[in-house]
Protein backbone atom coordinates (compact mmCIF):
# COMPACT_ATOMS: atom_id res chain seq x y z
CA UNK A 1 0.00 0.00 0.00
CA UNK A 2 2.61 2.52 1.11
CA UNK A 3 4.76 1.53 -1.82
CA UNK A 4 2.04 2.21 -4.38
CA UNK A 5 0.99 5.43 -2.70
CA UNK A 6 4.61 6.55 -2.55
CA UNK A 7 5.22 5.81 -6.21
CA UNK A 8 2.09 7.73 -7.21
CA UNK A 9 3.21 10.78 -5.26
CA UNK A 10 6.71 10.49 -6.66
CA UNK A 11 5.54 10.41 -10.27
CA UNK A 12 3.24 13.40 -9.74
CA UNK A 13 6.10 15.34 -8.18
CA UNK A 14 8.35 14.26 -11.01
CA UNK A 15 6.09 15.74 -13.63
CA UNK A 16 5.38 18.86 -11.62
CA UNK A 17 8.81 19.76 -10.28
CA UNK A 18 11.82 17.80 -11.45
CA UNK A 19 11.11 17.57 -15.19
CA UNK A 20 9.97 21.19 -15.71
CA UNK A 21 12.75 22.68 -13.59
CA UNK A 22 15.45 20.67 -15.33
CA UNK A 23 14.15 21.78 -18.70
CA UNK A 24 13.56 25.42 -17.77
CA UNK A 25 17.12 25.69 -16.47
CA UNK A 26 18.41 24.15 -19.68
CA UNK A 27 16.44 26.70 -21.75
CA UNK A 28 17.56 29.58 -19.56
CA UNK A 29 21.22 28.66 -19.94
CA UNK A 30 20.84 28.13 -23.67
CA UNK A 31 19.30 31.60 -24.01
CA UNK A 32 21.98 33.17 -21.87
CA UNK A 33 24.58 31.54 -24.02
CA UNK A 34 27.24 31.50 -21.32
CA UNK A 35 28.98 28.16 -21.51
CA UNK A 36 31.13 28.74 -18.44
CA UNK A 37 28.19 29.10 -16.06
CA UNK A 38 26.41 26.16 -17.63
CA UNK A 39 29.43 23.94 -17.07
CA UNK A 40 29.86 25.22 -13.53
CA UNK A 41 26.21 24.42 -12.89
CA UNK A 42 26.71 20.95 -14.36
CA UNK A 43 29.68 20.33 -12.08
CA UNK A 44 27.88 21.62 -8.98
CA UNK A 45 24.87 19.45 -9.72
CA UNK A 46 26.98 16.33 -10.16
CA UNK A 47 29.23 16.97 -7.19
CA UNK A 48 26.53 18.20 -4.82
CA UNK A 49 24.10 15.37 -5.40
CA UNK A 50 26.73 12.66 -5.19
CA UNK A 51 28.41 13.80 -2.00
CA UNK A 52 25.06 13.58 -0.18
CA UNK A 53 24.13 10.19 -1.60
CA UNK A 54 23.50 7.74 1.28
CA UNK A 55 24.30 4.64 -0.79
CA UNK A 56 27.73 6.06 -1.56
CA UNK A 57 28.42 6.70 2.12
CA UNK A 58 27.68 3.05 2.87
CA UNK A 59 29.91 1.77 0.09
CA UNK A 60 32.86 3.96 1.00
CA UNK A 61 32.66 2.89 4.65
CA UNK A 62 32.89 -0.73 3.55
CA UNK A 63 35.77 0.10 1.24
CA UNK A 64 37.67 1.61 4.16
CA UNK A 65 37.17 -1.63 6.11
CA UNK A 66 38.68 -3.61 3.26
CA UNK A 67 41.64 -1.29 2.93
CA UNK A 68 42.30 -1.53 6.66
CA UNK A 69 42.04 -5.31 6.54
CA UNK A 70 44.67 -5.46 3.83
CA UNK A 71 46.98 -3.20 5.78
CA UNK A 72 46.91 -0.33 3.29
CA UNK A 73 45.86 2.07 6.01
CA UNK A 74 45.95 1.70 9.77
CA UNK A 75 42.91 0.15 11.42
CA UNK A 76 42.02 3.01 13.76
CA UNK A 77 38.81 4.91 13.21
CA UNK A 78 40.32 8.20 12.13
CA UNK A 79 42.33 6.64 9.32
CA UNK A 80 39.29 4.76 8.08
CA UNK A 81 37.06 7.82 8.19
CA UNK A 82 39.72 9.74 6.35
CA UNK A 83 39.98 7.10 3.64
CA UNK A 84 36.19 6.90 3.27
CA UNK A 85 35.87 10.67 3.00
CA UNK A 86 38.62 10.80 0.40
CA UNK A 87 36.85 8.14 -1.61
CA UNK A 88 33.55 9.99 -1.39
CA UNK A 89 35.15 13.22 -2.57
CA UNK A 90 36.82 11.32 -5.41
CA UNK A 91 33.53 9.83 -6.60
CA UNK A 92 31.66 13.13 -6.25
CA UNK A 93 34.39 14.93 -8.16
CA UNK A 94 34.30 12.33 -10.92
CA UNK A 95 30.53 12.63 -11.26
CA UNK A 96 30.88 16.40 -11.52
CA UNK A 97 33.45 15.96 -14.27
CA UNK A 98 31.18 13.42 -15.97
CA UNK A 99 28.19 15.76 -16.12
CA UNK A 100 30.43 18.56 -17.44
CA UNK A 101 31.78 16.26 -20.17
CA UNK A 102 28.25 15.09 -20.97
CA UNK A 103 26.93 18.64 -21.26
CA UNK A 104 29.86 19.59 -23.48
CA UNK A 105 29.07 16.61 -25.66
CA UNK A 106 25.47 17.76 -26.06
CA UNK A 107 26.61 21.29 -26.91
CA UNK A 108 29.02 20.10 -29.55
CA UNK A 109 26.94 17.17 -30.74
CA UNK A 110 29.77 14.65 -30.51
CA UNK A 111 28.61 11.04 -30.85
CA UNK A 112 28.38 9.28 -27.50
CA UNK A 113 30.00 6.02 -28.63
CA UNK A 114 33.49 7.49 -28.76
CA UNK A 115 33.24 8.69 -25.18
CA UNK A 116 31.87 5.44 -23.87
CA UNK A 117 34.43 3.41 -25.78
CA UNK A 118 37.36 5.44 -24.53
CA UNK A 119 35.83 5.28 -21.05
CA UNK A 120 35.66 1.49 -21.28
CA UNK A 121 39.21 1.39 -22.51
CA UNK A 122 40.19 3.53 -19.52
CA UNK A 123 38.42 1.16 -17.14
CA UNK A 124 40.04 -1.91 -18.66
CA UNK A 125 43.53 -0.42 -18.60
CA UNK A 126 43.11 0.77 -15.03
CA UNK A 127 41.89 -2.68 -13.99
CA UNK A 128 45.28 -4.16 -14.80
CA UNK A 129 47.14 -1.66 -12.65
CA UNK A 130 44.78 -1.09 -9.74
CA UNK A 131 45.13 -3.10 -6.53
CA UNK A 132 42.74 -6.10 -6.79
CA UNK A 133 40.76 -5.34 -3.64
CA UNK A 134 39.61 -1.98 -4.96
CA UNK A 135 38.31 -3.31 -8.30
CA UNK A 136 34.97 -4.65 -7.00
CA UNK A 137 34.27 -1.42 -5.15
CA UNK A 138 35.27 0.67 -8.13
CA UNK A 139 32.92 -1.21 -10.45
CA UNK A 140 30.08 -0.95 -7.95
CA UNK A 141 30.62 2.74 -7.24
CA UNK A 142 29.69 3.43 -10.85
CA UNK A 143 26.25 2.06 -10.15
CA UNK A 144 25.46 3.69 -6.83
CA UNK A 145 26.23 7.29 -7.69
CA UNK A 146 22.97 8.17 -9.39
CA UNK A 147 20.13 8.68 -6.96
CA UNK A 148 16.42 8.71 -7.57
CA UNK A 149 16.19 12.49 -7.46
CA UNK A 150 19.28 13.17 -9.55
CA UNK A 151 18.31 10.91 -12.43
CA UNK A 152 15.07 12.66 -13.51
CA UNK A 153 16.66 16.07 -13.08
CA UNK A 154 19.76 15.26 -15.08
CA UNK A 155 17.72 13.53 -17.78
CA UNK A 156 15.43 16.55 -18.09
CA UNK A 157 18.48 18.83 -18.26
CA UNK A 158 20.00 16.82 -21.08
CA UNK A 159 16.80 16.56 -23.09
CA UNK A 160 16.05 20.25 -22.51
CA UNK A 161 19.51 21.26 -23.72
CA UNK A 162 19.28 19.08 -26.79
CA UNK A 163 15.85 20.53 -27.52
CA UNK A 164 16.94 24.15 -27.24
CA UNK A 165 20.04 23.86 -29.40
CA UNK A 166 19.50 23.83 -33.11
CA UNK A 167 20.43 20.67 -34.93
CA UNK A 168 20.41 18.41 -31.87
CA UNK A 169 18.06 15.50 -31.69
CA UNK A 170 16.82 15.03 -28.11
CA UNK A 171 16.68 11.27 -28.58
CA UNK A 172 20.24 10.91 -29.85
CA UNK A 173 21.89 13.77 -27.97
CA UNK A 174 19.69 14.36 -24.94
CA UNK A 175 20.29 11.09 -23.15
CA UNK A 176 23.65 9.83 -22.04
CA UNK A 177 24.45 12.07 -19.07
CA UNK A 178 23.72 9.26 -16.62
CA UNK A 179 25.93 6.89 -18.56
CA UNK A 180 28.85 9.28 -18.11
CA UNK A 181 28.11 9.61 -14.43
CA UNK A 182 28.29 5.88 -13.94
CA UNK A 183 31.46 5.41 -15.97
CA UNK A 184 33.91 7.99 -14.63
CA UNK A 185 33.70 6.97 -10.94
CA UNK A 186 35.11 3.55 -11.86
CA UNK A 187 38.22 5.12 -13.36
CA UNK A 188 38.65 7.68 -10.60
CA UNK A 189 38.17 5.20 -7.76
CA UNK A 190 40.77 2.84 -9.22
CA UNK A 191 43.14 5.78 -9.53
CA UNK A 192 42.43 6.61 -5.89
CA UNK A 193 43.23 3.02 -4.91
CA UNK A 194 46.54 3.22 -6.75
CA UNK A 195 47.62 6.50 -5.19
CA UNK A 196 46.73 5.72 -1.58
CA UNK B 1 3.88 4.45 16.52
CA UNK B 2 6.96 2.68 15.36
CA UNK B 3 5.84 3.14 11.78
CA UNK B 4 5.44 6.86 12.34
CA UNK B 5 8.94 7.08 13.74
CA UNK B 6 10.29 5.21 10.76
CA UNK B 7 8.47 7.54 8.38
CA UNK B 8 10.01 10.53 10.16
CA UNK B 9 13.57 9.25 10.10
CA UNK B 10 13.34 8.13 6.47
CA UNK B 11 11.78 11.44 5.58
CA UNK B 12 14.69 13.25 7.21
CA UNK B 13 17.28 11.30 5.26
CA UNK B 14 15.36 11.93 2.03
CA UNK B 15 15.40 15.63 2.79
CA UNK B 16 19.18 15.62 3.24
CA UNK B 17 19.41 13.75 -0.04
CA UNK B 18 17.36 16.38 -1.86
CA UNK B 19 18.74 19.45 -0.11
CA UNK B 20 21.98 19.87 -2.10
CA UNK B 21 20.01 19.62 -5.33
CA UNK B 22 17.60 22.32 -4.19
CA UNK B 23 20.49 24.54 -3.10
CA UNK B 24 22.33 24.16 -6.41
CA UNK B 25 19.22 24.79 -8.49
CA UNK B 26 17.94 27.78 -6.57
CA UNK B 27 21.41 29.22 -6.09
CA UNK B 28 22.10 29.24 -9.81
CA UNK B 29 18.60 30.33 -10.67
CA UNK B 30 18.82 33.37 -8.40
CA UNK B 31 22.50 34.32 -8.58
CA UNK B 32 23.49 33.45 -12.12
CA UNK B 33 20.36 33.40 -14.20
CA UNK B 34 18.79 36.14 -12.08
CA UNK B 35 15.27 35.25 -12.91
CA UNK B 36 12.26 33.93 -11.08
CA UNK B 37 11.41 30.31 -11.41
CA UNK B 38 8.34 29.91 -13.58
CA UNK B 39 5.35 28.55 -11.66
CA UNK B 40 7.33 28.58 -8.41
CA UNK B 41 4.41 27.43 -6.32
CA UNK B 42 3.72 24.45 -8.55
CA UNK B 43 7.37 23.44 -8.52
CA UNK B 44 7.60 23.68 -4.75
CA UNK B 45 4.49 21.57 -4.33
CA UNK B 46 6.03 19.12 -6.77
CA UNK B 47 9.20 18.89 -4.68
CA UNK B 48 7.07 18.18 -1.62
CA UNK B 49 5.31 15.44 -3.60
CA UNK B 50 8.65 13.92 -4.49
CA UNK B 51 9.73 13.96 -0.85
CA UNK B 52 6.50 12.44 0.40
CA UNK B 53 6.44 9.90 -2.38
CA UNK B 54 10.01 8.71 -1.88
CA UNK B 55 9.59 8.54 1.88
CA UNK B 56 6.41 6.48 1.76
CA UNK B 57 7.92 4.29 -0.92
CA UNK B 58 11.06 3.57 1.10
CA UNK B 59 9.20 3.00 4.35
CA UNK B 60 6.82 0.66 2.54
CA UNK B 61 9.75 -1.34 1.23
CA UNK B 62 11.48 -1.28 4.58
CA UNK B 63 8.46 -2.73 6.37
CA UNK B 64 7.39 -5.33 3.86
CA UNK B 65 9.73 -6.34 1.07
CA UNK B 66 13.24 -5.79 2.38
CA UNK B 67 12.98 -8.10 5.41
CA UNK B 68 11.47 -10.87 3.30
CA UNK B 69 14.02 -10.40 0.54
CA UNK B 70 16.96 -10.36 2.90
CA UNK B 71 15.66 -13.37 4.82
CA UNK B 72 15.18 -15.30 1.58
CA UNK B 73 18.65 -14.36 0.44
CA UNK B 74 20.07 -15.72 3.68
CA UNK B 75 18.04 -18.91 3.68
CA UNK B 76 18.68 -19.71 0.04
CA UNK B 77 22.41 -19.28 0.39
CA UNK B 78 22.47 -21.39 3.55
CA UNK B 79 24.57 -24.49 2.81
CA UNK B 80 22.07 -26.75 4.61
CA UNK B 81 19.26 -25.71 2.29
CA UNK B 82 21.40 -26.04 -0.80
CA UNK B 83 22.48 -29.54 0.12
CA UNK B 84 18.87 -30.53 0.65
CA UNK B 85 17.64 -29.00 -2.58
CA UNK B 86 20.44 -30.48 -4.63
CA UNK B 87 20.29 -33.85 -2.89
CA UNK B 88 23.98 -33.77 -2.08
CA UNK B 89 24.54 -35.42 1.26
CA UNK B 90 28.27 -35.22 1.61
CA UNK B 91 31.25 -33.89 -0.26
CA UNK B 92 31.75 -30.40 -1.56
CA UNK B 93 29.11 -28.51 -3.52
CA UNK B 94 29.46 -27.91 -7.22
CA UNK B 95 28.35 -24.74 -8.98
CA UNK B 96 25.29 -26.41 -10.49
CA UNK B 97 23.94 -27.23 -7.02
CA UNK B 98 23.09 -23.57 -6.61
CA UNK B 99 20.27 -23.55 -9.19
CA UNK B 100 17.76 -22.06 -6.75
CA UNK B 101 20.13 -19.25 -5.96
CA UNK B 102 20.43 -18.27 -9.62
CA UNK B 103 16.67 -18.42 -10.05
CA UNK B 104 16.14 -16.27 -6.98
CA UNK B 105 18.81 -13.83 -8.12
CA UNK B 106 17.14 -13.43 -11.51
CA UNK B 107 13.69 -13.03 -9.95
CA UNK B 108 14.84 -10.43 -7.47
CA UNK B 109 16.74 -8.54 -10.16
CA UNK B 110 13.66 -8.43 -12.36
CA UNK B 111 11.21 -7.48 -9.61
CA UNK B 112 13.31 -4.73 -8.05
CA UNK B 113 14.12 -3.15 -11.40
CA UNK B 114 10.51 -2.96 -12.53
CA UNK B 115 9.77 -1.12 -9.28
CA UNK B 116 12.75 1.26 -9.51
CA UNK B 117 11.49 4.88 -9.44
CA UNK B 118 14.40 6.41 -11.34
CA UNK B 119 13.90 3.93 -14.17
CA UNK B 120 10.24 4.95 -14.33
CA UNK B 121 11.36 8.58 -14.62
CA UNK B 122 13.72 7.89 -17.51
CA UNK B 123 11.13 5.67 -19.22
CA UNK B 124 8.49 8.43 -19.04
CA UNK B 125 10.95 10.90 -20.54
CA UNK B 126 11.99 8.45 -23.25
CA UNK B 127 8.39 7.85 -24.24
CA UNK B 128 7.76 11.60 -24.50
CA UNK B 129 10.90 12.27 -26.51
CA UNK B 130 10.60 9.32 -28.85
CA UNK B 131 7.00 10.20 -29.61
CA UNK B 132 5.79 6.86 -28.31
CA UNK B 133 7.97 4.52 -30.35
CA UNK B 134 9.62 3.54 -27.07
CA UNK B 135 7.00 2.63 -24.52
CA UNK B 136 7.40 2.98 -20.77
CA UNK B 137 6.64 -0.68 -20.24
CA UNK B 138 8.79 -1.91 -23.08
CA UNK B 139 11.80 -0.11 -21.66
CA UNK B 140 11.13 -1.12 -18.08
CA UNK B 141 10.68 -4.79 -18.93
CA UNK B 142 13.71 -4.98 -21.18
CA UNK B 143 15.89 -3.27 -18.57
CA UNK B 144 14.51 -5.63 -15.93
CA UNK B 145 15.40 -8.62 -18.12
CA UNK B 146 18.91 -7.32 -18.42
CA UNK B 147 19.25 -6.90 -14.67
CA UNK B 148 17.82 -10.38 -14.05
CA UNK B 149 20.40 -11.98 -16.33
CA UNK B 150 23.14 -9.80 -14.88
CA UNK B 151 22.41 -10.65 -11.24
CA UNK B 152 22.07 -14.37 -11.98
CA UNK B 153 25.44 -14.33 -13.74
CA UNK B 154 26.89 -12.29 -10.88
CA UNK B 155 25.70 -14.93 -8.40
CA UNK B 156 27.30 -17.59 -10.59
CA UNK B 157 30.53 -15.62 -10.46
CA UNK B 158 30.50 -15.50 -6.68
CA UNK B 159 29.82 -19.24 -6.51
CA UNK B 160 32.63 -20.13 -8.89
CA UNK B 161 34.94 -17.40 -7.65
CA UNK B 162 36.19 -16.31 -11.08
CA UNK B 163 37.65 -12.80 -11.29
CA UNK B 164 35.12 -10.03 -11.80
CA UNK B 165 36.97 -8.12 -14.48
CA UNK B 166 36.90 -11.00 -17.00
CA UNK B 167 33.12 -10.80 -17.07
CA UNK B 168 33.01 -7.04 -17.19
CA UNK B 169 35.55 -6.79 -19.99
CA UNK B 170 33.74 -9.47 -22.00
CA UNK B 171 30.53 -7.54 -21.38
CA UNK B 172 32.13 -4.35 -22.68
CA UNK B 173 33.16 -6.12 -25.87
CA UNK B 174 29.58 -7.30 -26.47
CA UNK B 175 28.28 -3.77 -25.79
CA UNK B 176 30.75 -2.29 -28.27
CA UNK B 177 29.79 -4.76 -30.98
CA UNK B 178 26.10 -4.11 -30.37
CA UNK B 179 26.71 -0.36 -30.51
CA UNK B 180 27.86 -0.76 -34.11
CA UNK B 181 24.62 -2.45 -35.16
CA UNK B 182 21.95 -0.92 -32.92
CA UNK B 183 19.73 1.90 -34.23
CA UNK B 184 21.44 5.22 -33.50
CA UNK B 185 18.63 6.75 -31.50
CA UNK B 186 18.64 4.05 -28.84
CA UNK B 187 22.35 4.09 -28.03
CA UNK B 188 22.46 6.96 -25.55
CA UNK B 189 19.29 5.75 -23.85
CA UNK B 190 20.68 2.23 -23.58
CA UNK B 191 23.88 3.49 -21.93
CA UNK B 192 21.77 5.54 -19.53
CA UNK B 193 19.61 2.63 -18.52
CA UNK B 194 22.71 0.92 -17.21
CA UNK B 195 23.13 3.67 -14.64
CA UNK B 196 19.54 4.08 -13.53
CA UNK B 197 18.77 0.48 -12.71
CA UNK B 198 20.75 0.40 -9.53
CA UNK B 199 19.14 2.71 -7.07
CA UNK B 200 16.98 2.76 -3.97
CA UNK B 201 15.29 -0.61 -4.44
CA UNK B 202 17.87 -2.76 -6.14
CA UNK B 203 21.02 -1.96 -4.20
CA UNK B 204 20.02 -3.06 -0.67
CA UNK B 205 18.49 -6.36 -1.79
CA UNK B 206 21.23 -7.23 -4.23
CA UNK B 207 23.91 -6.34 -1.70
CA UNK B 208 22.23 -8.64 0.83
CA UNK B 209 22.27 -11.46 -1.71
CA UNK B 210 25.92 -10.91 -2.57
CA UNK B 211 27.04 -10.76 1.05
CA UNK B 212 24.95 -13.81 1.95
CA UNK B 213 26.46 -15.84 -0.86
CA UNK B 214 30.01 -14.73 -0.24
CA UNK B 215 29.87 -15.42 3.49
CA UNK B 216 28.34 -18.89 3.11
CA UNK B 217 30.60 -20.31 0.45
CA UNK B 218 33.93 -21.55 1.76
CA UNK B 219 36.91 -19.65 0.44
CA UNK B 220 35.01 -16.46 -0.42
CA UNK B 221 35.54 -13.26 1.48
CA UNK B 222 32.36 -11.29 2.10
CA UNK B 223 34.29 -8.07 1.79
CA UNK B 224 36.02 -8.81 -1.48
CA UNK B 225 33.67 -11.17 -3.36
CA UNK B 226 30.46 -9.63 -2.04
CA UNK B 227 30.97 -6.62 -4.25
CA UNK B 228 30.50 -6.64 -7.97
CA UNK B 229 26.86 -7.67 -8.33
CA UNK B 230 25.87 -4.06 -8.91
CA UNK B 231 28.39 -3.81 -11.71
CA UNK B 232 26.66 -6.73 -13.41
CA UNK B 233 23.30 -5.09 -12.87
CA UNK B 234 24.45 -1.94 -14.62
CA UNK B 235 26.15 -3.66 -17.55
CA UNK B 236 23.52 -6.11 -18.78
CA UNK B 237 20.62 -3.67 -19.23
CA UNK B 238 22.74 -1.87 -21.83
CA UNK B 239 22.74 -5.04 -23.90
CA UNK B 240 19.09 -5.86 -23.33
CA UNK B 241 17.89 -2.35 -24.23
CA UNK B 242 19.91 -2.35 -27.45
CA UNK B 243 18.57 -5.82 -28.10
CA UNK B 244 15.04 -4.54 -27.53
CA UNK B 245 15.59 -1.77 -30.07
CA UNK B 246 17.13 -4.17 -32.57
CA UNK B 247 14.18 -6.52 -32.17
CA UNK B 248 11.76 -3.63 -32.66
CA UNK B 249 13.56 -2.53 -35.79
CA UNK B 250 13.69 -6.03 -37.18
CA UNK B 251 9.97 -6.49 -36.59
CA UNK B 252 9.17 -3.14 -38.17
CA UNK B 253 11.22 -4.10 -41.20
CA UNK B 254 9.50 -7.46 -41.51
CA UNK B 255 6.13 -5.74 -41.16
CA UNK B 256 7.08 -3.39 -43.96
CA UNK B 257 8.19 -6.22 -46.16
CA UNK B 258 4.98 -8.13 -45.67
CA UNK B 259 3.01 -4.93 -46.31
CA UNK B 260 4.93 -4.43 -49.52
CA UNK B 261 4.25 -8.04 -50.38
CA UNK B 262 0.52 -7.52 -50.00
CA UNK B 263 0.60 -4.45 -52.17
CA UNK B 264 2.45 -6.37 -54.83
CA UNK B 265 -0.13 -9.09 -54.69
CA UNK B 266 -2.85 -6.52 -55.17
CA UNK B 267 -1.08 -5.33 -58.26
Amino acid sequence: MLVILGLTFFIRGLEQALFPIGESIAYAFARKGNVFWLLLFAFALGFGTTIAEPALTAVTAKAADIAALDGHISTDKAAKANYALGLRLTVAFSVGVAIVAGVLRILRGWPIQYFIMSGYAGVVIMTFFAPPEIIGIAYDSGGVTTSTVTVPLVTALGVGLANSIKGRNPMIDGFGLIAFASLTPMIFVMAYGMII
Amino acid sequence: MELLQQILSTGLSTVTDVLPIVIVIFGFQLLVLRQKIPKLKRVLIGFVYVLIGLTLFLVGLEVTLFPIGKLMAQQLTDPVFIRQAAGVVSGSLQWDDYAWVYLFAAAIGFATTVAEPSLIAVAIKAQQVSGGSITVWGLRVSVAFGVAIGIALGAFRIVTGTPLHYYIIAGYVVVLIQTLYAPRMIIALAYDSGGVTTSTVTVPLVAALGLGLASNIPGRSALIDGFGLIAFASLFPIMSVMGYAQLGEWRARRQQQSDNGEINEDD
